[in-house]
Formats: structure tokens, sequence, C-alpha cells
């Protein structure tokens, strides 16, 4: 079937109850998206559908035609990276860093739908992403950072 | 021999390239240290890891085009070693930071350096390589002397050159020859005056960082070798089940499945396609079936359960003041459950093996004895054994991955010629990690007759080991489960000074008379091991908790307690920093309530004090921390904003395991098996804000801080639930129920 990942056609040939994580990583050979339960509890494998946060260890091929599919990847760049990313690096928002493009995936979401969250609406979009190392305070920053990173870009390109 | 090395940390973990070479990591030679016939007196030992590994081209390589290899024997764990100890060897050899590569824990590359643990990882490698870097620096400043016929203190060392008065330059790369480097250490160092340091104790963002958030390959979960197959095991429901009977021929014809392994009681697919092997590990995990004979305790009676467990006791500190205490008297028992290391990946391994040869790629904290274990499980000689570290999710101990390194190298010893990758369920790393052991305290102490403070304190700890790493074969679960197994070794206590279930039983303030037993409990009920401070986390908590009930009955604030039996002079300045920058002791709103905790890890590492506010709703019994101050000395600071990264995580880990966390059993199986039932710190339970003060010792030895915050942030956090309601409690966690069920509203 025909998946449109990151901006770009994919053909993959894959039994279409195959969740979308494993084509992602083995057929694709994506990184970001990672597996942390297969449940749908942790949020470790967040990827954007449609720009909506989707858990990608229990969502099926079948229910993805047609559909835009989002990964960290498709946001930038070591050397060109989105706010977002920008954001997480410059926080340095990550101890083991297995959580982290789950975060920034349902963190973008957030930055696309509701730009200017505040503090508590940034807190309660983000409570289904777990993460252990506890770099919760770190996280928080990066998402306020990359609101102020993505204001700054938009009152230089207007001015 | 190794200065002509240049090595893609790239390449070493993609595996690609031939990386087989002679190389000088290794341990002294016997004939060298067997002590020599001499007069003169034996030469001072050389600093950290230089001691195992005295030759400086283990620690430092540098080939003839200037590049500069640091080799480290410790492992990246998310805690940012590679960034510090980089920034160490940059510091001291006079090279720009990112001109230095790292390479870490590799049985083939690197010194063994055991297991990353215990923060020692500055204390022993960051020390090796300051030294080793230091020394370098001062051979190739000799070696240019010569070469431009100067004397070497009017040499001068910037941005890896050695630069004469004369203005003449020598590149590192170009100093350096066959057999330059290949010199033992000396006991003393030309370690540069901190004064002048500009990369050590500067925040330095970490290398590992841009990787993990752009997608890069970051994590052995990223490996994906030419002609990888996915491997997936089996687990038994329950410890010590034996598989009965398998009737694996409708899986075998499973589209994609290439093999079924069946081992003893151990059985494991590997299939073409990862779900594919997903769906096979289904199938075949309903087919088999499995004789059960584990009895697991009553989890509501544990602590009584382990008060009547025989115990090797211990008097790990017995000191006898003039008199006994007169003043009031208070005693208490402490309990917590087992607690899970809940790693957000479940453990990952890539193994292949070539005939004679296995390679496995493996998060594990220590490639050495987990090599070791290996070979033993497999027959093999260990010199056909090599692992590589690669990183995985955050372990905070001893998880899986030893586990699951084992798991796949008995897969890939199945299918000859083809790496095979493993990956746990969720359902198995939580089910089958070794968990930190419950643990029970008895305390009590007498105040003395002026009633302001402590005569005397009697403390007990009751304490399964905190070690059962590889070791041997026999701590892997499948080595266990094979036709031929192996079995574990009977558990040991962790000697003090640094201990294990006693780690931080010894108060470091000072009593006229105190006794101090530890009760070594070898009976294990549940599979346990070593999870981050070991025996620290409880022990702190009881000892500040109980040092908030004594301030309490002596009408003292608690931080003032504290320092009137305290005397060393850093741990009353970690305490007043924390105090000071809190505000303490301030009012708190009503339904809140502050909280104060102190400890020195292992009562010889870093010093942290944490003060934080807590509210508590009277209604659902659920308290958040809503903000804490933390102050810590780690010694010489490599990475300020590293050490504030592992005390903030340390925090609210801490924090996590102390209002939430429960290992769950039935009188069979364990039942906390996901986050739905092992529930965790959740966004919503974040605090406002967390501020940490790191003290600088310029100069000194480095402490280590991957640890030192877990039991100050427990003790903390139960003293302001304690301030907060009037009611302390000393049973883990200190969850909504019990805290709505104390308060009864």
């Amino acid at each position: 079937m025909k998946l449109d990942i990151n901006n770009r056609q994919h053909d993959v040939d894959v039994d279409p109850r195959t969740p979308l994580l494993y084509v992602l990583r083995d057929d694709l050979k994506l990184n970001a998206a990672k597996f942390g339960c297969g449940l749908g509890q942790c949020g470790a494998c967040t990827v954007l559908v449609d720009g909506k946060p989707v858990f990608s260890c229990v969502t099926p091929l079948a229910l993805l035609a047609g559909k835009k599919i989002t990964t960290v990847e498709g946001l930038g760049t070591t050397d060109n990276p989105a706010p977002i990313q920008r954001a997480f690096i410059e926080e340095q928002a990550a101890q083991c860093g297995y959580c982290i493009a789950g975060m920034i995936m349902r963190a973008q979401a957030l930055l696309l739908g509701n730009p200017h969250a505040d503090d508590a609406e940034i807190r309660a979009w983000l409570e289904p992403n777990l993460c252990r190392c506890g770099t919760h305070m770190r996280i928080l920053r990066a998402v306020r950072r990359a609101q102020e990173l993505i204001k700054t870009a938009q009152t230089g390109a207007a001015g | 021999m190794s200065n002509d090395l240049t090595i893609s940390r790239r390449a070493v973990l993609a595996g690609t390239g031939a990386l087989i070479f002679s190389f000088s990591a290794s341990p002294l030679p016997a004939q060298d240290a067997a002590a020599p016939p001499s007069a003169s007196p034996p030469a001072p030992p050389l600093p950290g890891s230089l001691k195992q590994f005295p030759y400086l081209d283990s620690w430092i390589r540098i080939d003839a085009g200037g590049s500069i290899t640091v080799c480290t024997g410790k492992a990246e764990l998310g805690q940012g070693i590679k960034t510090a100890l980089s920034q160490i060897a940059a510091e001291q050899l006079d090279a720009d930071f990112d001109k230095v590569e790292i390479i870490t824990a590799d049985t083939a590359l690197t010194p063994n350096e055991g297991y990353t643990a215990g923060s020692h990882s500055l204390q022993d490698s960051g020390t090796a390589i300051l030294h080793a870097a230091a020394q370098v620096r001062q051979i190739l400043i000799a070696e240019a002397a010569k070469r431009a016929a100067m004397p070497p203190e009017r040499m001068q060392t910037q941005r890896a050159a050695v630069i004469a008065p004369d203005g003449r330059r020598f590149g590192y790369g170009d100093l350096v020859s066959a057999a330059l480097l290949h010199v033992q250490a000396a006991p003393q160092s030309p370690l540069k005056a901190p004064s002048d340091y500009n990369i050590m104790g500067q925040a330095q963002q970490r290398i590992d960082i841009p990787a993990k958030v752009t997608g890069g390959a970051a994590y052995v979960q990223d490996l994906r070798p030419d002609g990888m197959v996915h491997g997936r095991v089996v687990r038994p429901p329950s410890y010590g089940a034996t598989l009965t009977d398998v009737d694996a021929a409708a899986i075998e014809k499973m589209p994609g499945v290439v093999k079924v392994v069946r081992d003893g009681s151990f059985l494991g697919v590997i299939a073409e396609r990862e779900f594919q092997a997903v769906e096979a590990m289904r199938a075949l995990a309903a087919a088999a079936h499995w004789q059960e004979t584990a009895k697991l305790p009553d989890g509501a009676a544990l602590p009584a359960l382990l008060l009547g467990l025989p115990s090797q006791d211990t008097a790990v500190f017995d000191q006898h003041g003039p008199a006994p205490g007169n003043g009031k008297t208070l005693s208490a028992t402490y309990t917590r459950p087992y607690v899970s290391h809940g790693s957000i990946g479940p453990s990952c391994a890539v193994a292949r093996f070539d005939g004679d040869a296995l390679t496995v790629w493996t998060h594990t904290q220590g490639v050495y004895p987990d090599r070791d274990a290996i070979a033993e499980m497999l027959r093999m000689p260990k010199e056909k054994v090599r692992l590589t570290h690669a990183e995985g999710s955050g372990c905070y101990g001893h998880n899986g991955a030893d586990d699951a390194a084992a798991d796949a190298a008995v897969l890939a010893r199945a299918l000859p010629g083809r790496p095979v990758r493993v990956q746990w369920t969720r359902e198995q790393e939580h089910a089958w990690e070794p968990y930190g052991p419950a643990m029970v305290v008895k305390v009590s102490a007498s105040l003395d007759a002026t009633g302001r403070k402590i005569a005397d304190w009697d403390y007990g700890v009751w304490s399964n080991t905190h070690s059962m790493r590889p070791g041997g074969a026999g701590a892997l679960l499948a080595a266990q489960s094979l036709a031929q197994p192996f079995t574990p070794p009977p558990p040991k206590p962790i000697p003090m000074p640094e201990g294990g279930g006693d780690r931080n039983s010894i108060p470091l303030y000072k009593f006229p008379s105190a006794r101090v037993v530890s009760r070594f409990l070898p009976t294990m009920p549940v599979r346990v091991s070593a999870l981050r401070a070991l025996g620290g986390y409880m022990n702190v908590f009881c000892i500040e908790s109980f040092m908030d009930e004594l301030a309490l009955a002596a009408g003292a604030d608690p931080v003032e307690f504290r320092l009137q039996h305290l005397d060393d002079p850093r741990a009353r300045d970690a305490v007043s920093t924390a105090a000071k920058n809190f505000g303490w002791p301030g009012k708190a709103a009503p339904g809140h309530g502050n909280g104060f905790a102190f400890a020195r890890y292992k009562n010889l590492a870093a010093y942290c004090a944490i003060a934080c506010e807590v509210e508590v709703d009277r209604e659902s019994g659920r308290a958040r921390m809503v903000r804490a101050v933390a102050a810590v000395d780690s010694g010489q600071v490599v990475n300020p904003d590293g050490i504030k990264n592992q005390i903030e995580g340390a925090i609210l880990q801490s924090t996590s395991w102390t209002l939430f966390e429960n290992v769950t059993f039935d009188h069979r199986r364990i039942t906390s098996v996901d986050w739905a039932s092992y529930p965790i710190l959740r966004f919503s339970d974040v605090p406002d804000a967390v501020d940490v003060h790191v003290i600088d010792r310029p100069g000194t030895p480095f402490l280590g801080s991957g640890e030192a915050g877990q039991g100050p942030a427990a003790a903390a956090v139960a003293n302001a639930i304690a301030n907060a309601t009037g009611k302390r409690f000393r049973d883990l966690p200190i969850s909504r129920q019990r805290i709505k069920t104390a308060i009864g509203v």
C-alpha cells in the first residue's frame, strides 16, 4: 500500500494489520519513533497523522491510507533543526533520550494546533507520554522555548 | 601499535569494517604487577582506573593525522558520561572539545572498568583520563622540546599543538610515533591549575543529544546490520516454571518464521520481519505448556515475612558514648516494597554468531562481566566473544539488559551468520527485570538530658542483596532455563563502606552512641538486583524521616537540628545552601508542607541536600511536589549542566518511587506488568520548579552525581507530607490511598 510519510510517497508491501511503528523502523529505517510498550501506554512511538499525535505501536497500516504521517525525521536535521528540535538541544532536554522523539512529536502537534498554549495546557497535553529519567522540567522548558523560537521567527519574517 | 588507529564511532556502532587489532587496553602484566625486590619505598598507587590499566595509550590515542581518541570502559547511560570524559581529556590535553572522539565500553577496544555503576564513572574513569591526558600532554611537550632543541618549560600547548617560544608549531599528530604513548603512567601528573580550566567546569552541550532529537542512530535498537533477523523470546509465566510441552509445528510455518529455538525451558523464535517475530512469539506463547512451581509471598504481609527470614547480621557501626540518653525515646519501623527500574524502552540486543566467534551489541552496564557470563553460558572461550556497548533506554541499574544480550546470543548461535535482534516486550521487562529489593528498617533513638540533641541511636536494616549482576552465567535468565542449566550464584552482601542494603545506613550525623546492624537476607522470594542508589535510597529515607521525627520531639527546626549534629563542613555547606535558596523554613500555604533532607551518598561520594514544598489534597489524598531546591557538592565540577540534569532527574524519579511505585504479585506470578498496573509519575505530578545549586570544589576529587539525589528526595517529600498533614508515613509508597486513609477525610 501507499503511505505518505514526511511528505514522500512510500510503497510498502506489508500485512495491513502491521502496526505503523514496525514499518517506520524496519521498512523505512527511521530511528526516531521508539518501541516502548506496544500497548499505547507510554508515548515513545508517538508520530503525527494528519497533524494529530498517534501511538504508532497500536495503529495498523490499514487505517493510514491517504493520511499524512510525520515523524521526527520530517521536522528537521542536526544541521537544520526545526524549532522544537533546536529547543530540546538548547535546553539539553534529554537524559537517556529514549522518550524524547515521542515527546517532540506530541509537542509539535500542540505547537501546530495551539501555538500559544500556557504552562497548564502544555502539561495537560503531554500527560500521555512517560519519561523515566525525570527530565520533565527540561521538556517543559523546551516546549516553551520552541514557542518563543517560532514567535521570534514569525516576528522576524513579518518585519 | 595503536597510534595509527582511527576509529569511527559510527563504524563501531554499526559493526562495519574490521575492528580487530591489537591494542593496549591490557591490565598490568603479572610480572610488572609483582613487586620487584627493592629497598626503595613502594610507588604511590596510580590514580583512578590507571591502577588496573596503567598504559597511557589504553586511555588516550593520537594518530598521525592528529585525531584524538579517548577510550573509557564506562558506558553512556544517558548520564552524559561521553561528554564529561571528553571535557576532561580536552582540558588536560589542551585540545578543542569537539576534536576529541570517545569510544566507550567495548571488550575489543577499551579497558575493563567493570560496571558503569555506583556513581563511579568520574571517580574511576574520569580520574584515569584526567591524569593520562595530563601525562600525554607532558610527553608531547618533551618530544617537541627535543625537536626544537628548547627546554620543555619554555614550550606551551594550545589547540592540540605544542608551540615553541620562536613560534614553531608542532601538531600532536606530528609528534606521536609508534610507542611514544605506550608507556605506563607515573603516580604524579602535571595537572593544570583549576583556575586555568576553560572546558572543565563549563556547561557543555551533550554530544549525544543532537542525534537523539533528530532520529539519528543513537541506540542499540537502531542497529540494522545486513542480513539482520528479528528474535523474540517466550518467557515462562512465573519464576522457575519449566516448559513441559510445545507444539511448534504450526508456528514454524507462519509467514517469515526462520526458526523456533528450544533449549530446555528456553523458548524463542526468529523471523525475517519484526512484526512476524512478534506474531510468532504470541502464537508460541499460546502453544507452550508450563509447569509452575513458584510460591510468592503475600505482598501485604511482606515486612513481616522479611523480618522472619534468617539473616546474617553484621554490626557495621558500633560506638558507645559515656552515658545512654535519658531524654525522650522514639522508635519507628519503615518499609519499602519491590521497585521496578521501569526502563521506558524494553531491553534489546543484537548478536551475530560466525561459527566460532560471537559479537553482541548490548546496553549492559558491564561489557566485560556480561561477556564472561555469556561465554560461560555458551561454553565458548572468552576471547571469542566480543561485547560492544550501544546505548539503550535509561536503565538505572541492573534491568533486563544483560538477559536480553544472553537471549540474543542463544538465538544467534542457532542461526550462524545472521545478526539476530532481540527486543523484549513491555510485559517481559516489567515481569522479569530484577527489582530493587523490598526492605525493612527498625530504628530507635533517645534525646539527651537537655532534650535538644540525640544521645544514642540504634538502627537495623533488613535486606536481600542489591547485586545479582553477572557474575557468572547463572545470573542470566537464558542460562537458567537451558537444558543444561546454570544456577544463580548464592547472593552476597556488598561490603561496606559502599555497602548494599546497608549503603548509607550509618548516619553522617555525630551521636555519642550509635549502633547500626545490617541484617542480610540470603533468601530471595522475588528476583532482585541493583537499582539506582541501592540501599542508599531506603536508608536515607529512614534516617532523614527519623531525624525529622526527632527534631519534632526536640521542638527544633529540622534544618537547625541537622546542623547541630553535623560537623563535616562540606555537609553543612550543602545543607545551608539548599535551605537558604529555598527560603527555609518559610511558611507553607494551607494544605502545603515543607520538607528537608540531606545525605552524603555512600558517606564518601557527593553531598546532596534537598528542600521541597508539597501540596496534599485532603479529599483525594493526592500529594504533589510543588517545588524543590537542591544543593549538590560533587567535588571538582566537570559539566555543571550534567550534574543539574542528574539531580533534577533524581528528584523526579525518586518522587515517583516514593509516591507511586510498588511491584505487585499474586501467590505465583508478578502482576505489575505494564504502565497501567505499575503507574509512575506523569506530567500532572511534576513540580512547578526544581532548582539545583552546584557547589564547585576546584581541584578536589570527582565524587560522581548519578545517585546522590535518590535518598534525599524521598525523605524531603516524606517530611513535607508530614509537615502538611501532621501524619508520619513510614511505609513506601506514600500513596494517595495511604494518605487518604491516614488523614481520614
